[in-house]
């Protein structure tokens, strides 16, 4: 399985070489072997007595992350499909894309995609899954804006991207608490103990977070607005990645955390009532699209929407229904967005408004779409899949088991399902007629299409042709996969085994007649459609969770460069207050908060009258420096402060410390008038008093504090100095009396060597400053 | 004899601080910028003289060093103030 996963990508790399053919042969076909070969890989596994197989192979052990391999019947399902469907997708785009498209880039992100897909379905470790969820994101984003010239591309791509990796992530800090609840990175054992999950005090969270990621997935209200969006892809992308396989992998983990979270009222809470508003209203926005893809795009919604549903009912018989659902829905869906292709690249316009009587043009294709909108609006034909599927919602969603609920809510959710779901149907058989009818029937008008119309190339016919056989081979017979394949899937969702006929004619039951209202309402809808159309003006009208997403990028960015721009106004003296203020307020908090303030006069030596004095000159000379107005003056009395320290230092006894200081305070000085030759007059300060007053305040407060540390350091003395071994060492290692010059050269002589790099780096950073000089920048 | 020694030193410690001070207030009012340079130079002579009683004081010969550079800055520093405030700048730039 590890070679099957990896197989697509493995060939991606070889991709780019092949470029240099594709003149001669489509690079498609070659990448079609690879999801054929996989395909039939994955068929041998079909049968009655088909057992869960799982490999593993080691990628981090120390994490307990590694490539763990489930194949249950629910990623069989899942597996085939993306196979299956991915070998018609590579076909038919051989024959969609031109050769003069970069078509390696197309075909190495598709098999990207590929393995991220077959990743996601086949991995039983939580953490190998997240990997391969957000390739499959990020494949996407880079398959949706594949014609990245075109700026709604590149919107689509991102509007994607950020939504579904919001769930991703959000998806990912469920799966960690799931871990950390279970001590297991395994899903399979975190199934053995969903009891321990349910009765969790995380479990409201751990739940919120992974739904939260199923749903931006799959699309489901409200965040459904990345996949319209996303339909600036490619045809054969959309088809592949927004019909049948990405968009199903919110659906795949909701249906792989269903024998965990199934337990909880909540799940069919949020998964039924969620899935089932998605249904709604993405069929009723559908009717008014007039883009062919965007009608497809709300229509894949809405059946995700159903196929959630039906899963939060949770009975055997829904989910039957759900399994069954996806494997229709990803055959109609598949074909229809081919069709759509197909329309678009022989007449080059995908709005329905400037097609028309195209059924005498394009035979095939009409045909082909018949079977396709038909199959998906659920009409009672007996080669139609799509009528089974729907009939068998209907019959779930009459059959909702609330007789254990606890909330009111449940048992309204259960009484009203059954009308939504009528009402869901309803608009999705209007639309779907709609797609049918308003494209290949009616008028012809061939002056509005910049190309003539013809019938499409048999190459590309091929794939819609092989889906449609496939809506009709379950159409005739229901349970041609029935025990041998679809049971195992809905025995793995449901844990137990399901086994349910499929008939067409199941007798006068509730779900018939709602399928005949559905139809009756339906036709009659559709027909008058051009009457109450004028609706939608009043709902959704302006209202659309699409504006929702511009404002809230658009203010999260007005947010955030407003926060920016009101502390980062670029002035120094702004960023000083805020540096200082900060320190201040965390360190008086720190020393308020664990009392560090402490007060030990014990071991003060007695003040000398001249100390006083040379203070008090330093004091007076420091603070008339702030008050100074002449620039000299300023410099030279802050002279005075050197010198008085290099006298303080020769008071205490520091002759080395004095020396130095009377050194470096001379240079400074007359660095500081060799500098200030060049810079203008110190300007008459023009603050408000308020900014004064903030200065004063700071740096009152930030002197006060300093002081405060420095008494407090030193009343808090833990232990002893260490200077009295250098003194009584100092002779006998370091070899001199000299106790500061033996430190410095010799107890720690690094110290001294980085400060004299420091020198050096400060000596050439000043040749450099003032010798190297961008001739074109001084002008 | 000592005694004697160390309230001498002192009191003349306490008039120099007292000269400093006073010279700080010529170097801090002006009015002009020469009088400043001038009263630094004071300040720095009265400098030496205190470091000088301080070694008498501890007493020690390590502070001798300090005296004698005090001197030679005090005379490189006023010469350099000297010539900034008279051209406006401390090295010349070669006349080539």
């Amino acid at each position: 399985m590890l070679f099957a996963v990896f197989l697509p990508v493995l060939l991606a790399l070889f991709i780019p070489l092949l470029s240099k053919w594709k003149d001669k042969i489509h690079t498609g076909f070659f990448v079609m072997l690879a999801p054929l070969a996989i395909f039939i890989y994955f068929v041998s596994f079909i049968g009655t007595d088909f057992e869960p197989v799982t490999q593993s192979y080691n990628w981090i052990p120390s994490l307990d992350i590694s490539f763990d391999f489930y194949l249950d019947g629910l990623s069989l399902l899942f597996v085939l499909l993306i196979s299956g469907i991915g070998t018609l997708v590579a076909l038919y785009s051989a024959y969609y894309l031109h050769g003069s498209e970069r078509l390696h880039e197309f075909y190495v992100y598709l098999l990207l995609f590929m393995t991220a897909m077959f990743g996601v379905v086949l991995s039983d470790n939580v953490f190998v899954l997240y990997s391969f969820w957000e390739l499959t994101s990020i494949s996407s984003f880079l398959l949706i804006g594949y014609w990245n010239f075109k700026e709604r591309s590149r919107y689509g791509a991102l509007k994607s991207m950020l939504i579904t990796v919001f769930g991703g992530l959000s998806m990912l800090g469920g799966l960690i608490l799931l871990t950390v609840e279970t001590n297991t990175t395994s899903i399979q054992e975190m199934i053995a103990q969903a009891d321990v999950i349910l009765s969790s005090n995380y479990f409201g969270l751990i739940f919120t977070l992974i739904i939260i990621g199923a749903f931006t997935k799959s699309a489901q209200f409200p965040f459904h607005i990345w996949l319209p969006d996303a339909m600036e892809a490619p045809t054969p992308v959309s088809a592949y990645l927004h019909s049948a396989t990405m968009v199903k992998a919110g659906i795949f983990l909701v249906a792989r955390f269903t024998p965990i979270f199934s337990g909880s009222e909540w799940f069919f809470i949020i998964v039924s009532g969620i899935g089932i508003l998605t249904l709604c209203w993405a069929s009723y926005v559908a009717v008014r699209q007039t883009d062919l893809k965007g009608i497809l795009a709300f229509s894949t919604i809405s059946q995700l929407g159903m196929i959630m549903a039906m899963l939060g009912f949770g009975t055997k018989a829904a989910i039957y229904a759900a399994v069954f659902h996806i494997l229709n829905h990803a055959t109609f869906k598949g074909s229809l967005f081919m069709v759509a292709g197909i329309v678009d690249h022989e007449t080059g316009s995908r709005d329905i408004r400037k097609l028309g009587g195209l059924a005498t043009l394009m035979p095939i294709s009409a045909t082909l779409a018949f079977f396709g909108t038909f199959s998906m609006a659920g009409v009672p034909l007996p080669f139609l899949n799509g009528f089974y599927s729907k009939e068998k919602f209907f019959d779930a969603s009459l059959h909702i088991d609330v007789a254990n609920a606890n909330l009111w809510i449940s048992e309204v959710l259960a009484q009203a399902i059954p009308y939504l779901a009528v009402f869901g149907s309803i608009f999705t058989f209007v639309y779907s007629m709609y797609l049918v009818f308003g494209t290949f029937t009616g008028e012809k008008k061939l002056d509005q299409l910049p190309v003539k119309p013809h019938e499409a190339p048999i190459g590309m016919l091929i794939s819609p042709i092989v889906l449609v056989l496939g809506v009709v081979i379950i159409g005739l017979f229901p349970n041609l996969f029935n025990n041998s394949f679809l049971a195992h899937t809905a025995e793995a969702i449901y844990g137990e085994p399901v086994v349910t006929d499929i008939h067409f004619w199941h007798g006068l039951i509730p779900a018939f007649y709602m399928s005949v209202v559905v139809v009756v309402v339906g036709a009659i809808l559709a027909i008058i459609r051009k009457s109450w159309s004028g609706i939608y003006s009043f709902i959704p009208g302006k209202l659309s969770f699409n504006k929702v997403y511009d404002y809230l990028l658009d203010q999260s960015e007005k947010t955030s460069r407003k926060i920016t721009n009101s502390y980062m106004n670029g002035s120094l003296r702004r960023y000083m207050i805020l540096i200082l203020s900060a320190i201040m307020v965390c360190t008086f908090t720190v020393i308020f908060l664990t009392n560090g303030f402490a007060w030990d006069t014990s071991d003060l030596a007695p003040i000398t009258l001249h100390e006083v004095l040379i203070a008090l000159a330093m004091a007076i000379a420091a603070i008339s420096t702030i008050f100074t107005k002449n620039k000299i003056a300023a410099i030279l009395i802050l002279g005075v402060v050197g010198y008085g320290l290099a006298l303080l230092f020769v008071l205490y006894r520091a002759p080395d410390l004095a020396l130095t200081q009377l050194v470096v305070e001379t240079i400074t000085v007359a660095l500081f008038l060799l500098c200030f030759y060049h810079l203008p007059n110190l300007r008459e300060r023009t603050e408000l008093t308020s900014q004064k007053l903030t200065n004063a305040v700071i740096s009152i407060g930030f002197g006060l504090l300093m002081t405060v540390v420095a008494i407090s350091s030193h009343s808090t003395k833990l232990f002893d100095t260490i200077s009295g071994y250098f003194l009584e060492t100092s002779h006998d290692i370091g070899g001199g009396d000299n106790v500061v010059n033996v430190i410095l050269v010799d107890m720690r002589g690094i110290d001294t060597l980085f400060e004299i790099v420091v020198l050096g780096i400060a000596a050439l950073g000043i040749y450099g400053l003032i010798k190297l000089r961008d001739k074109k920048g001084a002008e | 004899m000592n005694d004697v020694l160390n309230i001498v030193t002192i009191i003349c410690i306490l008039v120099i601080t007292i000269s400093i001070t006073l010279l700080l207030y010529r170097v801090v009012k002006g009015p002009t910028n020469p009088d400043r340079a001038v009263a630094l130079d004071a300040i720095g002579i009265n400098l030496m003289a205190a470091a000088g009683l301080v070694a008498i004081l501890l007493p020690t010969t390590r502070l001798n060093d300090v005296i004698l550079l005090i001197g030679i800055l005090l005379f490189i520093g006023t010469i350099a103030l000297a010539k900034y405030l008279e051209k406006g700048v401390i090295i010349d730039r070669d006349h080539d």
